[in-house]
Parts: structure tokens; sequence; C-alpha cells
């Protein structure tokens, strides 16, 4: 015990509390760089010059003659700029979620689908697609619905499922400890599963949408999808980063944070609510994205540093250029078919963080 | 309190003036045209073409039926991987692509410069994004009853300017479902049936649209029960107890290419040997495909089913 507690205080001395310049400017490097090549790329070829002065148009004030056709040129605005934006806040969200839920239940196998998001938002968006098939099979040809009905109840199933969560695994004793949260995370989750299985089962019919749903797809139209989810990210952004500190003081323990000073149970109500909001926004639009939570801030962890003013921010940058990035594959590797974009996530990002596991000396 | 009414009475003459704007501004365009356009511009739901499409892109095989048996065949530039078992009534096949109706790419689709796509299901929001490319996009959803066939082909030949071929195809179509019909003989009992689309036993109710053919065809449904609410969709699965109480008269079969289903296996399944269906030989295998499309093959698979139902002798 006595030992470990040395060789932690060793690592603290060594690493880097603060966040690095070289690593701030590298992350926002990637991000734009993605952004750019993302942009560029697609089905339809178009002069990559014509893309950046495209991009360089789109700022107010400037006028450019970007010779692009205007089919060229609405693809580049209206398809693949919405997208890559869309890849970059729902990445940045997951990431900077995940890395959050690694420090509050000090847990690093913690995803921001652990407290229930996922299997309430796929219970939520199941519902509403079976609800959409049966009324629209039976009275006559029915239209296919509101758009907005499956993020709605996605996002609706997801912070119920969360706050049944933190009823049923905060609520009660005073002396609940995170482990608690998780283990209530797995009951409600095995809960709302067993909900969904049996819709999916009842409509078997729409298993094919469920199931394109729960792979998760940044696919778009315009910016609506955006500015929805902009507001979420910003705000749940700001409140998870501004708690950095604390979350490296809670790394010791509860008690020890609290003889610091520090207000843990405050902090974790604060960033659990903060975090599972800005997640079921995101999940809302883009459907059940996996790993990214999980290997962007262990990737950044590995790499840059354990405190979470590195973790956090960094997590953010990375996880948004890490999807933006997993979606160029998922549109064009298959062109001229899309893939879902959970299984290119999971099949690049599997693959690329075993090689910084083993090649980082911080293991 | 005054205030509102007079922003609502702005905001209403604005709108008026927007929209005078618009009407003024496409009836200026419409005597410019030539004559031989002269249907044109033409507008089906939410969808306006201005000029006959000569570029069309089909993501169903059962729009790409109706297509080319409208005579819009030749306008049609390219189809889906699955439409490639169409029937395209003996006219040349168009580019085959390995677009695929589920995951399409919207960018994919626009790269072939379409001026008019039509699909059956948009469950990649792929009429949003082809409409933000100003891309018309036609939805022929699988039909519900047999009138959404005609209507499917009505508009699509209005949209391709091929209104004559699609009155004549719906024409034909109906004479040729009255021709089939007249040879029902008069039953003092309604035959009963059941229809299988896998051997999990997946069946199908009156309510959707391939029972709707049995429903004309005079016939019960042996499956209707386990729906009755219509929670399944329409899409109910029975039991294999289910099937040997309902004990229908003739048996159906759409997994007969999926799943190798036949006269043969069925008889050979447990409590099933003595099934009317199966000891008077109305097993009727049908091909897995043409009865799962709504399009210019239904009178077709209407008139074998009524040559399946003259096949039992009354009891």
């Amino acid at each position: 015990m006595f030992r470990r507690t040395g060789s932690v205080s060793t690592r603290t001395a060594i690493e880097p509390a603060r966040l690095r310049v070289r690593w701030l400017v590298a992350g926002v490097a990637a991000v734009v760089l993605v952004t750019i090549v993302s942009v560029s790329i697609g089905p339809i070829r178009i002069n990559p010059w014509g893309v950046f002065l495209q991009l360089l148009d789109e700022i107010p004030g400037v006028h450019l003659n970007t010779g692009l056709s205007p089919r060229d040129s609405a693809v580049v605005t209206e398809l693949r700029l919405p997208r890559v934006c869309l890849g970059l806040l729902v990445g940045s969200m997951l990431a900077l979620a995940g890395g959050c839920y690694q420090g509050i239940f000090r847990n690093p196998l913690a995803d921001p689908y652990l407290l229930g998001v996922a299997a309430g938002a796929g219970l939520g968006a199941t519902a509403a697609i079976a609800a959409q098939h049966a009324f629209a099979v039976l009275p006559a040809a029915g239209g296919s619905g509101t758009p907005y009905a499956i993020p709605l109840a996605a996002f609706v199933g997801a912070l119920i499922a969360v706050a049944l969560t933190y009823a049923v695994g905060a609520g009660g004793s005073r002396y609940r400890s995170p482990a608690t949260l998780i283990l209530a995370g797995v009951a409600v989750s095995a809960f709302f599963t067993a909900g969904q299985s049996f819709l999916q089962q009842k409509y078997v019919e729409t298993i094919r949408e469920v199931y394109s749903w729960i792979m998760g797809r940044l696919t778009t139209a315009g910016w609506h999808d955006v500015l929805l989810l902009l507001p979420y990210v910003v705000v749940t952004g700001i409140v998870i980063l501004s708690q950095r500190r604390q979350l490296d003081v809670m790394a010791v323990g509860d008690e020890e944070a609290e003889s610091l000073g520090a207000h843990p149970r405050r902090t974790r109500l604060i960033l659990v609510l903060a975090a599972s909001l800005g997640t079921a926004a995101a999940v809302s639009v883009s459907g059940l994205i996996g790993f990214v939570g999980i290997i962007v801030p262990h990737a950044v962890r590995l790499m840059a540093g354990s405190s979470y003013r590195v973790i956090l921010p960094l997590s953010a940058l990375f996880g948004a250029a890490f999807l933006a990035l997993a979606d160029l594959g998922a549109r064009t590797l298959m062109s001229p078919n899309e893939i879902p974009i959970g299984v290119v996530t999971a099949f690049f990002g599997a693959p690329f963080f075993v090689i910084v596991m083993r090649t980082s000396r911080r293991v | 309190m005054r205030k509102p009414p007079a922003l609502a009475l702005a905001a209403l003459a604005l709108a008026g003036l927007v929209v005078s704007g618009c009407a003024s501004s496409s009836t200026t365009t419409t005597p410019s045209q030539s004559a031989a356009a002269a249907a044109f511009p033409v507008t089906v739901g939410d969808i306006t073409l201005t000029q006959k499409p000569t570029h069309i892109v089909s993501l169903s095989p059962t729009a790409t039926d109706m297509l080319f048996a409208i005579g819009a065949g030749a306008q049609v530039v390219a189809t889906d991987k699955n439409s490639d078992d169409s029937d395209f009534h003996g006219q040349p096949k168009p580019a085959k692509t390995d677009l695929d109706s589920y995951t399409p790419s919207a960018e994919a689709i626009a790269a072939t410069n379409p001026d008019l796509v039509v699909i059956s299901s948009d469950t990649n929001k792929i009429k949003d994004q082809l409409t933000t490319l100003k891309i018309p996009v036609y939805v022929a959803s699988a039909a519900v009853t047999i009138d959404d066939t005609y209507r499917q082909e009505t508009e699509l030949g209005q949209l391709t300017g091929q209104t004559a071929g699609a009155a004549k195809v719906v024409a034909d179509e109906k004479k040729q479902i009255t021709d089939a019909l007249a040879g029902l003989p008069n039953r003092s009992k309604q035959l009963t049936y059941y229809y299988e689309l896998d051997q999990t036993l997946y069946s199908v109710t009156s309510k959707t649209f391939i029972g709707s053919l049995f429903s004309m065809a005079n016939m019960i449904n042996i499956a209707d029960p386990a729906d009755a609410d219509g929670k399944a969709g329409g899409y109910p699965q029975l039991t294999a107890e289910a099937v040997i109480k309902g004990n229908p008269d003739l048996i159906f079969l759409a997994d007969t290419v999926c799943c190798q289903q036949s006269a043969a296996t069925v008889a050979k399944r447990p409590g099933w040997g003595s099934l009317q269906a199966v000891t008077g030989g109305h097993v009727v295998p049908l091909n897995d495909s043409v009865a799962s499309q709504w399009g210019t093959q239904v009178p077709q698979l209407l008139a074998s089913i009524v040559t399946a139902a003259k096949a039992v002798p009354a009891s």
C-alpha cells in the first residue's frame, strides 16, 4: 500500500499536470486537418483547391469565385461540411464524457454509456420506429412519420434511464459508493435492453432500421442536426472542463478529497448530469457509436499524461478528429454504399489502441 | 395588445408578396416551353419537375419494374443492385450499379447527375440529402392495397411524361385482375389459407398488401387472429400448433428461394402431414421476390392464387 502511494506520487511528480502547449496545438491541428481532408474527399471527385476556396467562401464577409459547379458546391456545403461538423461534435462529446466518467468512477472501463444512456436511448428509438411502422402500415398508406420523433424519443429514453440509475444507485443510504451507481447502471441497462428486445421481436419488420440506429450513423442533410446538438455540447463541455481540477483531486478517493477541501459527491452529481445530458444529445442524433468514449481518453492518457487537466481538453479535440476521420471511412470505403460508423470506429480504433498501449511507457 | 395583429398583418402581406412573386415567376416561364414538353412542369406530391426527366435513378426493384412497364425505361440511367432481377419488359437493362437501396450514399447517387430519383424507403435520410442538392426524390413506399400500385404507376407516368403508357398499364392490370377473379367458382364455404414468409412461421394478415390479394380471392387467412389488434404490423409469428389447429385448405410458400421450402419439406414437418392442404396437394410454391413486390407482376400473382383456389374441390 505504502509502495503504491509512493509510486503514484513520483509519477505525478514526473508527469506534467498542466496541459502542454504542443499537445494543444497538435489537437487543434488534428481537428483542422481532418476537417479539410474529410470535406475534400467523397464519392464525387471535387477539386480540393475549389473545396478550400468554398470553405473560405463560407466565412461571412468573404466572397470568392470557387470555380465549383452549383451541384459540387452544394455537396460541399450542404452534405459534407455539416456531416463533418456533426462528427466533430459527437466525437468530442463522447470522448469528453468517457474521460469524465472514467474520472468520476475511478474506473478505466467506464464509457459514456455506463449509466444506461445507450439502453435508454435504444429503447426510446426502437419504440419510436415501431410506432411509426405500426401506424404507417395499417391505416391506408401512411407517411413516414415525423423526422424528429426518433431523436426526441432517444433523448427522452436516455435521460429517463440515467435518472433511474441515479435514483436507484445514489438514493437512500448516505454511504453509497460510486460502485453502487455502476451496478445500478448495469441493472437499469439490462431492464431497458429487455424492453427493446421485446419491442424488436414484436415488430420484427423494424429490425433493419433499429439495427442501423444501433450501429450509429452521421448521415445528415443540411445544418439542422448540427444546430440541434451544438448548444448541448458547448454547455456540457464547458461544465465538464471546468471541473477538471476537481477530478484530479477526487482521484485520491472520496475521504481524502474531502479532507483536501473538495466536495466529491457534489462534483460527481454535476459531472454525471453534464456528461449524461451531453451523451444523450449526441446519441439522439447519431445513434450508438461505440469505442470513442473509451479509447480516445485512454490513448490521450497514455500519450500526454494522466492528469484530467490534460485528458479532458485533449480528449475533446482528438475525439472530434477521430470520429470525423472514422466517418470519412464510413462514407468512402464501401462507396457507393455506406458502412455503419460504429463498425469503423471499432475496426480501426481497436488496433490503433493496441499499438498505443504497447508502445507507450505508461502502462 | 395592438401591436401583434399589426405585425401579423405585415407578415401576411410579406408572405403574400413572396407567394405572388413565386406564382408570377412560374407563369412567365411556362409559355416559353416548347410544345413537346407541354405537360411540364409537373407537380406530384411535394416534388415538381420543370422538364421531362432523362436521367432517372431507381433504387427500388418494384419502381424499376413500373418504370420499364410504362415506357420510361429509356429514361432510366441506373438502378440499385436488387433491381437487376426486375422485369425490364424486354427492354435493354440500364447500367448496373452496386448501389444498395438500404444504405446508399447520397453523394454517390448525385454523382450520376440524376434528374429524378425513385426510392421505396427512406432509411438513410436519402430524400433530405438529395433534396438539399435540388435533386427531386419520389418515394414509392411498399403498397398496402392494390390502389397504391395503381397510384404509383399513374404518378410515375406523370413524372416521366409517360401518362398514356401508365394509363394503359393500369387499365391492363385492372382487366387482368377482373378476368382472374371472374374465374372463381362460387363456394358454400370460404377457403382458408396460410401464407408462409419463412420456416420460423412468420406470416402475413389480411391487412397487408399480399393479404389483400387473398381477400380479393375471397379467402380467409388463418393468421388473422394472431394479430387481431395489428400490433405485429400485420406480420405475426405463428406457432406450429396454431397452423395445425387452423388446418388451412391451402398453404402458400414465399420461402422457396430463401429457405428452400417445398411441398415435400412441409409434409415432413412434425404434425403437418395430416393438414388438408398437404393431403390434398394444395401446397403452392411462390417465388419469394415476386411475392414481395407490388408492381406489374401482381395480376399474375393473383391469377396463380386463383388457379390454386380453383384446384380445391368443393367440400
